[in-house]
């Protein structure tokens, strides 16, 4: 095994790939290089979990809803990115009551993956999570917006209905709204900060450090994800899936934009959220807000 | 990093032998020469309902591998015949105390003369829990009105909040206290570090509810939505609307477990960032 890298905005991780699902199904509809989707049906497959909590369909269109998913055709339902808040782990100690895993899945951003590691070192009303958890393959994350947020944002900034979006992605300093029927919207992401969720700015993680697997769009090229591979367990899924061509994959090193770039909008994140957390310590008068890593 | 690595080589009771011929003398002094060090553990039963015990007991073998290698149950009347309180390392304190039973109130009292480590264990000793709830008036003490969670009658150490607590949680604390009474120096320092939260719930206060996650949390602008609290909930009282926390307030029993299972109440990074090699550590330990 490869000697452990720990990088102060990226994480500790035994190795860093560019990759696609060679799964061309998956493909059709993943956001990215459909990583997140093809690790966990694979994981299904190879009996590595039994069912995993992904963000599929909600009442209202592009607002996610967590569920529990324990077949390759419901984590597919979960493909493509919903710029929303899912609580993913709202379902994490119901995966191994009522459905009955033994080794739960779990995918999700940032936090969610810090929920999961709580949970397991610091199980609080959480019994018998801490050794289910199978697998958690965690997304990149700058900040996530409340449903109210990218209503208005996709049809008041982007001017496009709801109903009619094929796609949302957030890239190159614009927010974009592809629609089903071709069309191409874009808003400034200057005047999307407005809108994000406040929790989001104490955030201290871009990357999902915490998964046992992690992956995002920053760093490689479209249709390609960059891919943390982070913990044993990870590692031990990773290599297989790979011998086993579930992957297309390139050292990140021969990859355009690749880390550097990664590792700036890292550095970024991490820099403004921890000048928040800094404020918040004198954000009354001789009072202060509270900090939850204090 | 350095650290967790010494400390995997060092703890799991008599290790991993290298050898047969060291695996046959040990198993030939074992019996002759019980394992060292042990700290004193006792279970005070306070007006509780004895699932915390129950909790501490679901650790399975590992309970009774902590029983054979790191401690001495020295007290705990639902399984031992010892009727007085003694000295202890731990005390597991289970349940609220009833200000108008005199018994109860001597028991906390000389709980805390004789124990080094006071633990609230579950949410009735760290929170009131639904003894909160309690205002007398039934047979056949029905004076018997006003229940208070531990610390407010004496100092306490740590917190295992939780109604019903984790018996994982349980298990992590009692490993962790024996390495902080018995462990080298850097089985002290990660014992510490990892009991600091559980730590600071104890000095933070005596009350509890879904409020928690208003008042210290949403309303603190640290809420993301990521759904932890529903799950922790033991009587669902917590949905998500919108991405955000809705509480049934007159479901919630006040135990305190979303606040303490958010991840945005504490989180140290310096423990949890280690969660792969603390694990380890843990299973090592009970291996």
């Amino acid at each position: 095994m490869r000697e452990m890298t720990a990088d102060p905005y990226l994480g500790k991780y035994i190795t860093c790939v560019s990759a696609r699902s060679t799964d061309k199904e998956i493909l059709k509809k993943a956001q990215d290089g459909g990583i997140a989707t093809a690790l966990m049906v694979y994981a299904l497959e190879e009996g590595i979990i039994d069912g995993t909590i992904v963000a599929g369909e909600g009442d209202r269109p592009w607002e996610p809803r967590p569920i529990v998913a324990m077949s390759r055709e419901d984590i597919l339902k979960a493909r493509g990115t919903k710029y929303s808040i899912s609580p993913q782990i709202a379902w994490l100690k119901e995966a191994t009551r009522s459905f009955g895993l033994d080794k739960v899945g779990v995918t999700g951003v940032c936090c969610q993956m810090q929920a999961v590691r709580k949970a397991q070192l610091y199980p609080i009303n959480m019994r018998d999570v801490p050794g289910k958890v199978a697998l958690t393959v965690g997304l990149f994350c700058m900040e996530n917006f409340p449903y109210k947020s990218l209503q208005t944002i996709v049809e008041d900034h982007a001017a496009q209905s709801l109903g009619s979006v094929k796609k949302m992605e957030i890239t190159k300093g614009k927010f974009w709204v592809h629609t089903e029927r071709g069309n191409v919207s874009t808003v400034p992401l200057k005047a999307t900060h407005k809108y994000e969720q406040p929790g989001c700015h104490v955030c201290l993680d871009y990357v999902s450090s915490l998964a046992d697997i992690s992956t995002g769009s920053v760093g490689s090229p479209d249709g390609w994800s960059t891919v943390f591979i982070r913990t044993k367990k990870g590692n031990e899924v990773w290599s297989k899936a790979v011998a086993a061509g579930m992957f297309e994959t390139k050292p990140i090193e021969d990859v355009k934009p690749g880390l550097e770039l990664l590792t700036k909008l890292a550095k970024e994140k991490i820099d403004k959220n921890r000048k928040t957390l800094e404020e918040r310590r004198n954000f009354g008068v001789n009072k202060a807000l509270r900090d939850p890593y204090a | 990093m350095e650290m967790l690595n010494s400390i995997k080589k060092t703890v799991g009771g008599e290790g991993k032998p290298t050898q047969v011929a060291t695996e046959k003398k040990m198993e030939a002094t074992m019996e002759a020469k019980p394992v060292a060090n042990k700290i004193k553990l006792g279970h005070v039963h306070l007006s509780g309902c004895t699932g915390c015990l129950v909790s501490t007991a679901d650790n399975n073998l590992g309970f009774i591998k902590i029983l054979d290698n790191y401690a001495d149950l020295v007290y705990s009347l639902t399984l031992a015949d010892v009727r007085h309180v003694p000295e202890m390392d731990v005390a597991l304190v289970e349940g609220s105390v009833c200000i108008q039973d005199h018994e109860s109130v001597e028991e906390i009292r000389e709980t805390r003369e004789k124990a080094k480590i006071v633990v609230a264990l579950g949410s009735c000793a760290c929170y009131g829990n639904i003894t909160r709830f309690s205002r007398g008036g039934q047979h056949n003490q029905p004076q018997h009105e006003s229940f208070l969670p531990i610390g407010d009658l004496i100092d306490v150490d740590v917190y295992i909040p939780g109604c019903p607590p984790s018996p994982e949680l349980i298990r992590n604390v009692a490993v962790m206290a024996y390495l902080l009474l018995e462990g080298d120096e850097d089985q002290k320092a990660l014992a510490g570090k990892y009991l600091k939260p559980l730590m600071d719930l104890a000095k933070r206060g005596t009350s509890a509810c879904f409020c928690d996650l208003m008042t210290e949390v949403i309303n603190q602008g640290l809420c993301m939505g990521c759904g932890t609290c529903a799950a922790a909930c033991p009587v669902r009282a917590i949905t998500h609307e919108f991405g955000k926390p809705q509480g049934e307030r007159d479901l919630c029993i006040k135990c305190g477990s979303c606040y303490g299972a958010c991840p945005r109440s504490f989180f140290n990074f310096e423990v949890i960032d280690e969660f792969e090699d603390i694990s380890e550590i843990i299973a090592e330990a009970l291996k």
